[in-house]
Formats: structure tokens, sequence, C-alpha cells
């Protein structure tokens, strides 16, 4: 494992720019996030680190090692792909064997087998080695495909939303195992998606990127309680950060044009007060409610205490305690 | 408008079951989902409501009327599909007013209704762009244009949000709903997703190897839960299943777990010594260290405002939900309770929630 250092690269196609001025160093053992929505340019970065794509401007470092104008091949980076693409026609133990086979790395047969076991056995597949890579559930073949780059000792893993093609439930069970899995190797990982709670439940450090720019980079803690502008802010939380005029609340800061307000920055009692609103409907999504007011003819959205017996209808007081405050720009003020 | 009636239907694709007696009714307005894994049936339900497949056995009613043999163009009905099948040499407006071109409709009543489709769904800034530019969210919107422009008696949708992105989805889910308030139409909605589902349903019908498991509101699916199937794949993370050896009285108020007693809601049946599955939520479970079920940390999932904690216990590992200002260690020892009234038992063997309490005046376990 080593540090990789992504030192102010660009990138274009055509005249559309991909990536912008970015610059990310992702320490020794690190898991980072890059979050952003389709089309923010996070897999073209995963792509310059690995050597699939090269960068207009700047460079990158693996371990120290300018390695901008190396081949893939020469950079020891392992990937794992959003799609799957596992070898047929061979077993699970040879498609994780598969690397190692490689004849430059010259790696002995009794080596392959010890560490195809050891990390099958990580990813819970180890029962499944002599099956057909084809006969598995969509949820193995990925665990494969992930074994198959784990069972390397590549400088850094590169990911592309490898748990996108999952259904939900398993996409839950692989985050806290992939996040294990981490820990215990030390590996590090440069990590690409669109999904919130992959970034937030399994990253050391998110890069929230938009339109090629990283925006904020942090510990999630970092960029949920302090986002640096009003979009950051938005892509943690559910449900979403609500985004309010500033005229609505007292007290606000000189030059705040819009307050974010949170599930934990809001009170709400019933009956009216100072700041008043209507519940227009309780959204019952299982695990947690969902409580919509109308504020002057603005939406807000919270959680709702399931004890308070709220219905649509129903008046209800709202009190801020620490909101965010941003200006016309988005940008945060301190409070 | 009208109400879809499904019963006893039957369907084999050779010596393959995939639908086994499914029943169900979709009240006139309602927004009903057909919610299960792949391979559980659902898509196959859905396209004999719309007439795509021919049923080996049961019935299909639309507005009291019997069209189970009746063609899919003969049915009055609008099916949406996963993958936004648009024109792509035509603009917005004329995909939009495509399928009533195809009925003869005169040019005058095609561009009103039109206008109308794209203003409910606020795509009127956008009627003269060539869908080929437009993003995977106002693709969806034009493909359901195509669909309300028509003013069917019901919407058949398939999935029709999977192949957006997270946060577009979730905004997609909002709009949807509110169009479906809007316009009131009977609709039946397939998804895999339980969290679509639970946003958008007056009910949900949970599907399971071809057998309809369960038909109920969103609450009740989540809070009684018909069988350990529904208990399990409801819910993320979904519900903590114990596994017990245990017998019960009518009106026992309690379980023997190893060593504990466990409050429960007062069964409402009898049973003899069996295998017996005890199910909590994650967010009913609460850390004190007098806590019944001791464990440790494996790990915690930081999520803002919440945090999921998963803890290894004699019962399997089990997660919970707590307030993200609780600090976890790994390896730590903790102690965990459960909160008595909403917690369901089950039958191992059968799957089958035992009647207790919880269920009060509902028709369901």
């Amino acid at each position: 494992m080593a540090e990789v250092e992504i030192v102010a690269v660009s990138k274009a196609f055509n005249k559309t720019t991909a990536v912008s001025a970015l610059s990310l160093t992702v320490g020794d053992g690190e898991f980072v996030a890059l979050l952003g929505p389709t089309g923010a340019g996070k897999t073209t970065t995963l792509r310059l680190v690995a050597g699939l794509e090269m960068p207009d401007l700047g460079s990158i470092r693996i371990g120290g090692r300018d390695v901008t104008g190396d081949a893939p091949a020469d950079r020891d980076v392992a990937f794992v792909f959003q799609q799957y693409s596992l070898y047929p026609h061979l077993t699970v133990f040879e498609n994780m064997a598969f690397a190692l086979r490689a004849p430059i790395r010259r790696v002995p047969e009794a080596e392959i087998r010890r560490k195809v076991e050891e990390v099958a056995g990580l990813l819970h597949i180890e029962t499944k080695l002599t099956n057909k890579a084809t006969h598995l559930s969509g949820g193995q073949m990925q665990r494969v495909a992930i074994g198959r780059a784990l069972v390397r000792s590549p400088a850094i893993y590169l990911m592309d939303e490898p748990l996108s093609s999952l259904d939900a439930k398993l996409r839950g069970e692989m985050r806290l195992e992939l996040k294990r899995i981490q820990t215990d190797l030390g590996a590090t990982i440069l990590y690409v998606t669109h999904d919130q709670t992959e970034a937030m439940t399994m990253a050391s450090r998110i890069g929230v990127i938009e339109a090629g720019r990283l925006l904020q980079i942090g510990t999630p803690r970092e960029i949920y309680q302090n986002p640096i502008n009003a979009y950051v802010a938005a892509r943690l939380g559910q449900p979403t950060i609500n985004l309010l005029p500033a005229t609505l609340f007292a007290g606000a800061p000189r030059g705040t044009r819009t307050i974010g307000a949170r599930t934990e920055h809001l009170t709400i009692a019933r009956g009216s007060g100072e700041v008043s609103a209507t519940v227009t409907r309780i959204e019952h999504l299982g695990d947690q409610s969902h409580l919509h007011l109308d504020l002057g003819g603005q939406p807000v959205v919270t959680l709702s205490d399931p004890e308070a017996e709220l219905a649509a209808g129903d008046v209800v007081s709202l009190r801020l305690t620490n909101p965010l405050f941003f200006d016309a720009d988005g940008a945060r003020i301190a409070a | 408008m009208a109400e879809i009636g499904v019963e006893a239907l039957e369907k084999f694709f050779g010596t393959f079951h995939a639908v086994k007696a499914a029943s169900f009714t979709v009240e006139d307005g309602q927004f009903l989902c057909l919610l299960g894994p792949s391979g559980c049936g659902k898509t196959t339900t859905l396209r004999m409501i719309a007439g795509l497949e021919l049923p080996s056995a049961g019935t299909i009613r639309l507005g009291g009327e019997d069209v189970t043999m009746n063609r899919a163009s003969a049915r009055d009905i609008a099916f949406v599909f996963q993958l936004f099948a648009l024109y792509p040499h035509m603009n917005v407006r004329r995909n939009i007013g495509f399928p009533l071109k195809c009925e003869g409709i005169a040019a005058k009543e095609i561009e009103r209704r039109v206008v109308e489709a794209a203003r409910i769904l606020r795509i009127s800034h956008l009627l003269d762009r060539p869908v080929s530019g437009l993003a995977g969210g106002d693709r969806q919107r034009v493909a359901l244009g195509r669909a309300i422009v028509r003013k069917p008696k019901c919407f058949l949708m398939d999935e029709p949000l999977g192949a957006l992105d997270t946060e577009m989805r979730e905004a997609m889910i909002r709009e949807l709903r509110a169009l479906h308030d809007r316009l009131g139409a009977t609709t039946v909605y397939v998804t895999h997703d339980q969290l679509e589902a639970m946003a958008m349903a007056d009910v949900i019908a949970v599907m399971n190897n071809g057998v309809v498991e369960q038909v109920a509101s969103p609450r009740d699916i989540y809070d009684r839960p018909a069988s350990l199937f529904v208990a399990d794949f409801i819910g993320s993370p979904p519900m903590n299943l114990l596994p017990f050896r245990g017998s019960l009285e009518a009106g026992a108020q309690a379980i023997r777990l190893g060593e504990r007693e466990v409050a429960i809601p007062a069964a409402r049946e009898a049973l003899a010594e069996s295998d017996l599955v005890l199910g909590v939520r994650p967010e009913h479970i609460r850390f004190t260290d007098r806590g019944m079920v001791r464990g440790e940390v494996y790990g915690s999932e930081y999520l803002g405002t919440t945090q999921i904690v998963t803890v290894t216990t004699r019962y399997g590992a089990l997660k919970a939900r707590s307030a993200a200002s609780l600090s976890f260690h790994i390896g730590e020892t903790v102690g965990l309770d459960f909160r008595p009234d909403t917690l369901s038992i089950f039958d191992q063997q059968s799957g089958r929630a035992i009647r207790t309490a919880l269920h009060q005046g509902g028709a369901h376990g």
C-alpha cells in the first residue's frame, strides 16, 4: 500500500471539461470516497489514476513516484469496475487466482492458494471456490470481482461503484464487510459513488465533487456538520437539508440569504409560536417517518418523532438551534 | 378510473410456476406497489394485468368487467417501462402526442392534451426540444407524459426509476407520488426497491417465489410483517431475527430468551414448544448496561442524524439504530434492550407471524 497524490489534474474530452484542476491525496491505508452525481467527473478521476486516461495537465504520484506517463500495468493499481467481468469458463478459484498467475509475477502455487483462500474467507465465498463463476448469484459474482482485486497487494485499490448492481440488503451487508476488510488489510482505497450512504458509512474521508471540481474534502462528520456551501450541505443527510429563506427566521448573521436546517437543528412543538407551520403529510418510511410541513408556502421536511402523534392539518411551532447560514452565492457564513 | 381485481391468478412457464394463486384488489384511485426480489413473479403479474401475458388460471377485472381474455389494446391501460422508449427523431411534443395520433385524434385536441400533460409534469419549456439531449429525469418525464396524455383507466409501471441515480430517483419518487395525487389514477407499480414502495404506495403487495405474502399499508408491512420473508425484506437494515426455542400460552406477555425473560405484546394464540424467531427492528433496540442481550460491537456506520451499530451476540449479528452523538468502540461489550410493544414473533418452520396484541383489530398475521 502507498500514498497516492493527484496534483492539479485537468482532463477535457473535446470541449467538455471532465476534471478541472483537481488535487487530492489519498494517505497510505486511507479509504477516500469521491461522492457526486452522474457526470461529475468521479469515474474520469479514477481512470486518470489507473492510467486508463492521460491528464491534459497535472500529475499523478504513487508512493512518491511520478507515474503520469506510465502505462496502467506499471502503476501497481487494482481496479474494481461497476460491472463485474468474470471469466465464465473458469471457477471462482481460477478467477481470483488469475491476476496472480500472470507470468511476470511468478507467484508460487502454494502462495496463490493461500492468498485466494484467505480473501475468499474475508468475502464469505470460501465454499464457492470450485463453482463456475457464472453459477453464482449477482452478489456472489460481485464478491468474486472484488476478491480478484484483493488477492493482489497493489499500491491502491480503485473502485468504481462496485456495490451499485447489488440489491439493497446485500449492499448494506457489503458496506460493512468492505469497510472491515479495508481496516484489517490496511488497504488504500479510492472509491467512487453517487450513494451518500456508502460514502458516509465506509470512507475515512469524503471528497464532494461537482462539475469536475473537488468542492470539499473531509471526514463524513466534517462534511455533514460543516459543509462549505449549500451544495455540499444538500449532498449528505436524509431527509435532505431544508434550505429556507433567511427572512423566515430572526437572528441570522448579516449577509445570510439561506438558512440550512437539518432535523437536528429543528425543534418542533404542537401549537403555534413565533414561527408556525402546518403539517401537510406524514410519510411513514418504516425506520423513519418524514414530517412534511408548510412554512408560509415553503416546504420543510424533517424526521418526525414517532411519539408526537401529529396529523395533517396540525399547526406546529418551529425553533432553530445552531442551523447553517449561507450567503447569496450559497457559501457558508460563520454563525 | 377504475378498480383492478386480481383473483386466484396462476401462471406457468412450462413447468415453472411463476405466479401462485395471487389475489389482491387495487381500489379506484389507489397506488399499489408490487414489491419483491428479482424472479418473484411481480413483473409477470403486472404483465397479466396489462394483457401482455395470458394467465394459466384466475381472473382479472378492470372496473368490475372481466378482462382476463381481452387483448392489451382493449384494456384502456397505460404501461410505463423501465427503459425510456422514446422516439429519438421526434421532439418532446411529438413524442408525448404520438399515442393520440395513433388513435386518430384531431390535431387541436392532441395539442391541448399534450400541453396539459407537459404542464402537469413541469416540462412545458422542453416541448420543442429533441429528446436526444435530455437528462435522465426529463426523459422519464416525457415517457410519463406519453402515458398520462391518453387518460387511461389505470397506469401500470415496471420499475420506471430503475435506471436513474440515487438523487434523481429520490426526486422522481416525490414527483410520481405528487402526480398520482393530482391525477388520482389507479396505479400498479412494480419495484424491488422497498424505499420506493414505502415512500409511494397506499398499499404494498409483497411477493416471494410467486406467492403474495402480504397485502397491507406500508406502515403495517413495516410494523406488522406477516411472515419472516417480509420482515427480512423490508427495512434498511431489515428486522433483526433472533432464533429461539420455546412455547407460548394465549395471553403470555413474555418469552424466555436464554436465561432472560423478554416482554412481548400479549400472545393471541397458544403454541407447543417449537422453533420460534423473535423479530426486532433496529430502531427498537436500546443500549443499556443492564440489557438482556449482551454482545460485542462489530462496527458502526455513521449516517448523519443517526448511526447503525452492528453488535455480535449469541443470536447472530444484531443491528441497532442509535443517535449519531453516541460513541461506540469496536470490540466494546454492550447490553441491548428491546422495546416490548413492537416485537414480532414468527414460527420458524412456516415463517408465519404469531398473532399477538401487535395485530389488535388488524386482519394480518
